[in-house]
């Protein structure tokens, strides 16, 4: 796709033309999709991903204005430059939906996922799951003498490392909420 | 003042409300309180269709000859679910249609109940928006803003799936000026900036084209008006898609024909050639680009359209512009004007020059017969016939639907009717019967292929009670002659079901619905054959059969580039090689 000639980056003639958006690397976004609160506005989201062939990464809900009706969705997604730029436009285009917001380009966003980790263990083991919770400063929020349930916050990054690292130490499960997400500042 | 009634007397007076005056449907045990309403007023005709999928068809063949949103009625389960063809082809052309459904009582929604189907659900991806209303306090004002999301923005169909108690119950009525403003307003206005960008490079645009699509039509009369005074005052050549024939006329002296799969050679050439291309209410569909890496690989591209998600979607543009289509040219022309009314006007001769080389090649001439009625031959005559007539043509889907592209002239935008991003067939005969309840004293054709027809033939039983004149003039080929197309180009001559071998007698089933058939095999007697189906009162179908074995040209296979049409035999005049076809 360079018969147009465009440079990576460039405003030749204006406002208009800013990058090739048919760049073929993926990357990662993170959307924040402002809707009304109403019947099968989920489904129409997860649909529109699904029936166009959209990655969902993760993907959190739930009401945040009650007075207003209106709930935020949190959806991470991967795809080209220009399949991002299509998801946020179908999104925009549907009835429910106020708001698109890619805090991956809007600016510094704070990225935060809770998860809650079985581990089983005794001896060693055990001990080294307790301390290596303490670095991630996670919580025991459940305990029996063979077991823990820790609870970890942190970007989604860190939430990985944890478990990756509780794994050899006992990991029995994990249930994790998938990122919420905010644009940092005023 | 508050007005309490019924949810059915809701319905009802909700469409009153909003200017409806016909309604398409199919009764059925969860609408027969709405049904019930009906039949004791007179304000709202109901036209009984045969099939629910026709009912939504008609909606859009009123809707788009009218620029009025279509309005139908069908019961719930079997009757949503066979609206939901018609609600997809109205999404995928940008049809305003708002298709009621009655569902069972609420206290039995996900029991499994009789002619239960989860309507909402279904219709979700091929609707603009749909409702579920379970109370019957919010109906009317659900019904007001499904009329404002279907005609607002982009124009599509929508869906009021109404539970049966919810149309006994009782409520306060609320009428249109009471409902809550929606959040929904997209944006008409273009961006000024990007609309003086796009005159700069107009200004400079030594090989021009504007490519206009439905959306030219979608936005009104004025933005074909709007249209017609921009390529009378730039001089620059105007092509068209499918679905935007006739925003500018076909006897205009800019036009070129239509573009795409089989366009005009002059028009994908003019497309693959130019240096700058104003695309207008078009969205790059696979039918018109081609491959699209080879698509106009030149060209500066600036877009108009009011939906966002059209812009970038297949083709890189470098100009876009959302909003109305009718708003953003009046200020185009008005920054245009203001500037000077500029153009290279030396480049622009020079490049019709070009243009005129290339229609030069007259590639819609075909060989003609005097033993066997050519398809192309019966379009002709039909446009010759009808050219001065008060005269709109819809169609089905297939060879037919493009020869009438091709060989039928249009000169207003709402004339032309035909499924062109689902590619429905079965969609012409219903539309015909909507486009003739909108215009009872028009001449209303829908060019057909026998096959096609047969998919929706049984609204012949409609034509007949309602007394509509609509005339079905069915090219007929025996054969599923695009995919015989295909089959005989890309397939190996291998025709895999792609014939009937037992098609009725089209004339003995006019005769039975109680129309009137008149079958015509003889070139000669065409003439006589579309005069008396014009002359015939009522509705008339004709079964003209046609040579079994042609093909549609131009064609731009699949995958291949504008550059690389192939034409006609006679087109191509000597550069054909054996297989009847070359590559140009």
């Amino acid at each position: 796709m360079n018969a147009l000639a465009i440079q990576k980056g460039a405003s030749r003639h204006s406002a208009y033309d800013l990058v090739n958006p048919f760049d073929e690397r993926e990357e990662t976004h993170t959307l924040a999709i402002l809707v009304d609160n109403e019947a099968g506005v989920l489904a129409r989201v997860i649909g529109l991903f699904s029936g166009r062939g959209y990655n969902i990464d993760s993907l959190t809900v739930a009401e945040t204005d009650h007075e207003g009706h209106l709930s935020r969705i949190t959806i991470v997604t991967t795809g080209t430059k220009a399949v991002i730029e299509q998801i946020k436009a179908q999104l925009g285009r549907l009835v429910p939906v106020h708001d698109v917001h890619d805090l991956t380009v809007e600016g510094p966003a704070v990225q935060r996922e809770l998860a809650l980790i079985k581990v089983a263990g005794t001896g060693e083991r055990r001990l080294e799951a307790m301390r290596t919770a303490e670095i991630f400063r996670a919580r025991a929020v459940d305990t029996t003498l063979e077991s823990f349930v820790f609870e970890i916050t942190g970007a989604p990054e860190k939430v990985d490392a944890f478990i990756a690292l509780m794994r050899p130490l006992g990991l029995v499960d994990v249930a994790r909420t998938g990122v919420a997400a905010i644009a940092r500042g005023a | 003042m508050k007005r309490a009634m019924t949810g059915a007397e809701m319905v009802v007076q909700a469409l009153k409300d909003q200017g409806v005056d016909t309604v398409f449907g199919y009764p059925g045990g969860a609408v027969l309180p709405i049904y019930d309403v009906l039949f004791q007023q007179n304000d709202i005709r109901h036209i009984l269709v045969r099939h629910e999928q026709a009912a939504t068809h008609a909606a859009e063949g009123y809707a788009r000859s009218t620029g009025k949103p279509g309005v139908c009625l069908v019961t719930s389960g079997p009757g949503a679910t066979n609206a939901v063809t018609g609600l997809t082809d109205a999404l995928m052309d940008s049809i305003p249609i708002i298709v009621l459904t009655g569902q069972v009582p609420t206290f039995l929604i996900g029991n499994d109940a009789f002619q239960e189907a989860d309507t909402v659900g279904i219709t979700r991806p091929c609707t603009k928006h749909n409702w579920l209303v379970k109370e019957t306090d919010r109906l009317a004002e659900t019904i007001h803003q499904a009329f404002h999301v279907a005609m607002t923005g982009r124009p599509g169909p929508v869906l009021v799936d109404i539970p049966k108690d919810v149309q006994f119950a009782t409520a306060d009525y609320t009428a249109p000026d009471e409902a809550r403003v929606m959040h929904y307003q997209p944006q008409t206005r273009g961006d000024s900036g990007a609309i003086l960008a796009a005159v700069e490079a107009l200004e400079k645009a030594e090989r021009p084209v504007i490519y206009s699509g439905g959306g030219v039509i979608n936005s009104g009369p004025e933005a074909s008006r709007l249209l017609r005074e921009l390529a009378a005052e730039t001089g620059f050549p105007v092509t068209s898609t499918l679905m935007g024939l006739g925003a500018y006329p076909a006897s205009g002296e800019a036009w070129i024909g239509m573009l795409g799969m089989h366009g005009t050679y002059e028009a994908n050439w003019t497309m693959h050639d130019c240096d700058v291309m104003l695309a207008i209410g078009a969205r790059f569909d696979d039918r018109i680009t081609g491959r699209t890496d080879a698509f106009s690989p030149g060209s500066l591209k600036i877009q108009i359209d009011i939906d966002p998600s059209s812009i970038n979607k297949n083709i890189h543009v470098q100009i876009p512009i959302v909003g109305d289509v009718g708003t953003v040219l009046t200020e185009m022309l008005r920054i245009w004007r203001e500037r000077g009314s500029k153009t290279r006007s030396e480049a622009v001769a020079k490049w019709w020059r070009q243009i005129e080389l290339w229609r030069g090649r007259d590639c819609l001439a075909y060989r003609n017969s005097d033993k066997v009625i050519k398809p192309q031959y019966a379009l002709e005559r039909l446009e010759a016939l009808t050219r001065d007539l008060d005269r709109y043509i819809t169609t089905e889907v297939g060879q037919h639907q493009m020869w009438a592209a091709q060989y039928l002239k249009f000169e207003d935008p709402n004339r032309w009717m035909t499924s062109g991003g689902l590619g429905t067939m079965g969609y012409g005969h219903p539309a015909s019967i909507g486009a003739q309840l909108a215009h009872p004293d028009a001449l209303v054709i829908n060019v057909a292929g026998e096959a096609s027809w047969l998919m929706n033939m049984q609204e012949l039983g409609t034509a007949v009670q309602y007394r509509l004149p609509v005339k079905q003039f069915i090219l007929n080929n025996e054969r599923l002659g695009m995919v015989r197309q295909w089959q005989e180009l890309l397939h190996g001559e291998r025709y895999s079901s792609s014939w009937s071998e037992a098609l009725p007698d089209f004339v003995k089933l006019a005769e039975a619905f109680g129309a009137k058939g008149i079958l015509v095999t003889d070139p000669a007697k065409l003439d006589d054959a579309i005069r008396e189906m014009i002359e015939h009162p009522g509705p008339v179908v004709v079964d003209c059969l046609v040579e079994k074995h042609e093909n549609c040209y131009p064609m731009i296979p699949s995958g291949k580039a504008h550059n690389e049409m192939i034409l006609g035999e006679d087109a191509t005049a000597g550069a054909i090689e054996a297989g009847g076809a070359v590559l140009v």
